[in-house]
């Protein structure tokens, strides 16, 4: 049986007086991917936030010890204006060059990448390099929010297909979150359906039905699961 | 003359150097955005400096560092656009400034005034740019990231505000001493001019950085220099210095 190593318990996050995430509770055990699925505003960007400790809550968020967590944010628009190239980027987070080149050939870039300005990117690649940012520091967990899905289409292996593998090269945990059913079915050992109280979580196949996504999005949804799950 | 001169083109180098480097940090509207309303903010501390004889450098200051707390504290308070409060605050600044000042302490204040500045005040403007050159060069990364990602920055335990209050410290103490060269006007060309002409020709942060540095250089050797021989005032001439660089950097843009 593999180790607990994030223990969530009565989890409550207000913020400027608005009640956003209520009542949440779950573990999250080694090498396991949790999704968590939920309509626009439902809190699941604030709970990876409060998760990484950048929100106040109530409740117990806790980490088993010396656990180290990698961040990939939504991804940021801007950024392409930036002046500053790939390996710049890295070395905000790290002096470690050899680290730098472990990293970028873990999400399947070479090192001629490294010059290149971060605004040259397509979405996808920039995605990857966000991952492979989260990956300095070797982080036991990777937390990340929303990952695109079909942007890079150029015959490289899609961002599920990373993350799976990273997942079993590292031995990484996972805890994601998507609008995508199908990375639910496909990809994830537990899923929480989150609309700022938990609606209902569990084994994917047991807990994701029409029934609880409808009263997850409020409304009748089309269900995939059969198309999907091939 | 001559001594004055040399001593107006040390200071002026020093100063426009670190005000290119800072502007170098200014990579997101956000950053950007503060300079403006702060630069304003000069100008009633440079009033009051006048009306009491006091160095208009440090009343800029002191009204600089407070008056950032006010933005801060009104945005908070009123969740207003910062320009509004930009708005508000630059109006009451020229109106504290008509008030009370002489037609030529007016000039000083808008167009800043270096034909009185001494060997000790030289000094000091030196000493303090090479402090905030070495503080801003500290702080660099944590800001660039914070630039980039406010998420990723606090994912990474960064105290936002300690750096953002460091880096608001950085702009006013340069700004504070920009006054006295170009004046509480034109002082945000100091900074913006250089940085906007260095990100036309940079791919990467190093290169951004460095024509920044130099193009804050090159402003206060060309504006100074033309000041000596034309007699026009220095702080316009500083500014368009900085802006016929933006024009010719617009020509190389990559």
């Amino acid at each position: 049986m593999a180790e607990t190593i994030l223990k969530v318990e009565n989890l409550n996050v207000t913020l400027d007086n608005e009640l956003i995430i209520c009542n949440l509770s779950f573990e999250v055990k080694r090498g396991e991917v949790l999704t968590i699925l939920g309509p626009n505003g439902a809190g699941k960007t604030v709970l990876l936030k409060t998760l990484l400790g950048i929100f106040p809550f109530e409740g117990k968020i806790e980490w088993k010890k010396g656990i180290k967590v990698g961040y990939v944010p939504q991804r940021v628009p801007f950024v392409k204006d930036f002046p500053i190239s790939i390996e710049e980027f890295f070395k905000l987070k790290t002096k470690d060059e050899k680290e730098i080149r472990e990293v970028l050939k873990l999400v399947g870039f070479k090192e001629g990448f490294l010059k290149k300005n971060l605004g040259e990117l397509s979405s996808g690649q920039y995605q990857r390099i966000l991952v492979a940012w989260a990956l300095i520091g070797n982080p036991d967990v990777l937390l990340f929010d929303e990952p695109t899905t079909g942007i890079d289409i150029s015959g490289e292996e899609t961002i599920y297909q990373l993350l799976e593998r990273l997942k079993k090269e590292k031995n990484l945990t996972i805890i994601l979150v998507t609008h995508d059913l199908s990375v639910v079915f496909k990809f994830s050992d537990y899923v929480i359906c989150l609309n700022k109280c938990p609606i209902c979580q569990g084994k994917p196949k047991e807990t994701v039905t029409s029934e609880s996504l409808s009263k997850l999005y409020g409304q009748e949804i089309k269900f995939y699961e059969h198309y999907h799950g091939h | 003359m001559v001594t004055n001169f040399f001593l107006a083109l040390i200071s002026a180098i020093f100063i426009g150097g670190v005000a290119g480097y800072l502007g170098s940090l200014m990579l997101s509207k956000k950053m950007t955005i503060v300079v403006d309303p702060l630069s304003h903010l000069a100008l009633p501390g440079v009033a009051l400096a006048l009306i009491f004889g006091k160095d208009i450098s440090l009343g800029a200051f002191l009204f600089l560092f407070f008056g950032a707390i006010l933005i801060w504290f009104l945005e908070q308070k009123t969740k207003l656009p910062t320009e509004t409060i930009i708005a508000i605050l630059f109006t009451v600044s020229l109106a504290i400034t008509f008030l009370f000042l002489s037609e030529h302490e007016i000039e000083e204040a808008l167009v800043g005034d270096i034909s009185k500045i001494g060997k000790v005040e030289s000094l000091i403007i030196v000493l303090i740019s090479i402090l905030v050159f070495f503080l801003i060069k500290k702080i660099y990364p944590k800001l660039t990231l914070i630039s980039i990602s406010e998420d990723l920055a606090m994912a990474e335990k960064i105290d936002l505000k300690k750096y953002q209050f460091l880096y608001i410290l950085s702009i006013s103490t340069i700004v504070a001493l920009g006054v006295k060269f170009v004046g509480g006007l034109l002082v945000a060309g100091l900074t913006a001019l250089p940085a906007a002409s260095a990100r036309n020709l940079s791919k990467n942060l190093k290169t951004f950085r460095f024509l920044s540095f130099l193009f804050g250089i090159l402003c206060a050797i060309f504006g100074i220099s033309l000041f000596q021989f034309t007699g026009y005032p220095a702080g316009p001439l500083i500014v368009l210095s900085g802006f016929l660089i933006f024009l010719i950097s617009i020509i190389f843009k990559k």
